[in-house]
């Protein structure tokens, strides 16, 4: 074979293609702008719906990183030409790449919350993000609010940056709502005389396992729903907080105190994922993540030839599907450059 | 002396302040009836309820009710219930509602007591 492809990012789903694409005999070269491979996975302490530890997914993905694959870190693309199918991409190393094919794993970022400045994040100490919220799990710290107290009361709030016109973001980021009852769960055997309130629009419990999930934290750990989306929060002067909701199932709007506020914080293309847009003339959709040639026949190609996507570049996905996702981008790289007809097959 | 009239009248707050209200009234009738907690407010009991069609008996609205700690007005409706048990077979949670009015029922009439 003895051809190139190129993948850019290190995280889950660019580790995965890299290890398939490898076995397959490809030379991979993979370029992560951080100096450890792994992205988003880093930080998450435990994944629903199973409560394992992320760090036993990044062990696995890991032993598919074997010595045949080429890994640069801290670096990125800068330049990007095609040339007679070759794609030469120049990185912030000065190095020069030539590929047969490119693999775009850029993956997403979390919403920057302070923008629902309604809700207080970055104004109010005890407003958090549900990435905040894991840290504070993974460091293993006694669980205080700003004042030192351990919190009587949660409330999680869903849906923060998602399904929400107003900050631009139409788009459900599917992993936030199972996230919102995973982490309730996780305070709950933490901090078990506490109150956990999740306040949702929607509960999207369509994975396997995640009403189970959401069962168990009505049941084992009374963690309260309440149908609603919060309309703001104000800081009481002990710096506990404040929130009004309307409480869609009575008809009634409420108000309650709260020690500490979680937002759970949806998906929006990372930075890199927007560069890689623009270097490679990569079409975005209405939601600004990377088009898919077909949204059902082909979602690991991009409207340019001989580049492709996988991962949370072109839509939020949980690790599961993330996995599943670059596995699928190495079959599809392969029957590319085997120049397998697969794509012009009949109806 | 009658009350004088200064051409505007007062309503009652309608909101829940959940804070100020009487919660430990669900986690009584939860030790009692566990199943309480996994009502997910889907309607079908109040869609099956017989006393339902002709009273304001409605068991989603008095189970939502409770656990905001909103206990005035839950009287009137679980007086209504006829325990025939409808509800129950339609629940695709489990919850043990019968039980969940008796529950309430014995709750309201200790709170009655001074």
């Amino acid at each position: 074979m003895g051809k190139d492809v190129l993948i850019i990012g290190g995280g889950i789903a660019g580790m995965e293609a890299s290890a398939y694409l490898s076995a397959m005999g490809y030379q991979v070269t993979l370029v992560e702008k951080a100096n450890e491979l792994g992205g988003h996975l880093l930080r998450w302490e435990r994944l629903f719906p199973t409560q394992r530890h992320g760090k036993e997914v990044l062990s696995f993905l890991h032993c598919g990183i074997d010595g045949k694959i080429r890994v640069i870190k801290n670096a990125e693309p800068v330049a990007a030409v095609t040339r007679d199918d070759l794609h030469i991409v120049t990185l912030s190393t000065g190095e020069v790449i030539t590929a047969n094919a490119v693999l775009i794993t850029t993956g997403y970022k979390t919403f920057d919350a302070s923008r629902k400045e309604e809700y207080g994040y970055g104004i109010y100490n005890n407003v958090v993000t549900s990435a905040d919220l894991e840290e504070m799990f993974s460091s293993g710290k006694e669980m205080l609010t700003s004042s030192g107290i351990v919190p009587r009361r949660v409330g999680f709030i869903h849906c923060v940056g998602s399904r929400d016109e107003k900050v631009g973001n139409i788009y459900c980021s599917k992993v936030c709502c199972v996230t919102a009852v995973k982490q309730a769960i996780e305070l709950k055997e933490r901090l078990p005389y506490a109150e956990a309130f999740c306040f949702y629009m929607d509960l999207r419990m369509y994975g396997m396992h995640f009403e189970e999930l959401y069962k168990e934290a009505q049941e084992k750990h009374g963690v309260q729903f309440i149908r609603g989306r919060l309309s703001e929060a104000a800081e009481n002067q002990d710096h506990s907080l404040l929130i009004k909701v309307e409480d869609t199932l009575t008809g009634r709007p409420l108000k309650m105190k709260m020690d500490l506020l979680v937002l759970m914080v949806g998906f929006e293309p990372s930075d890199g994922t927007q560069k890689m847009a623009e270097l490679f003339h990569l079409e975005t959709g209405s939601t600004r993540f990377l088009k898919m040639a077909d949204e059902h026949t082909s979602t690991n190609v991009s409207s340019v030839q001989g580049v492709f996507l996988a991962g949370t570049c072109s839509a939020p996905r949980t690790i599961t599907s993330t996995i599943t996702d670059a596995r699928a981008a190495a079959a599809k790289i392969t029957s590319y450059l085997s120049q397998y007809s697969i794509e012009q097959r009949e109806n | 002396m009658s009350a004088k009239n200064f051409g505007f009248s007062i309503h009652k707050d309608r909101q829940i302040d959940y804070d100020k209200n009487y919660r430990e009234f669900y986690y009584r009738v939860k030790a009692v009836e566990p199943s309480i907690s996994l009502c997910i407010s889907c309607g079908n009991c109040t869609a099956t309820c017989s006393a339902g069609n002709f009273t304001s008996m409605n068991l989603r609205n008095v189970i939502l009710l409770a656990a905001r700690g909103e206990v005035n007005n839950l009287g009137d409706n679980v007086s209504a219930c006829l325990l025939c048990g409808k509800c129950q077979l339609g629940c695709p949670r489990g919850v043990n509602t019968r039980n969940v009015v008796i529950a309430i029922r014995k709750e309201l009439k200790i709170r009655r007591k001074p």
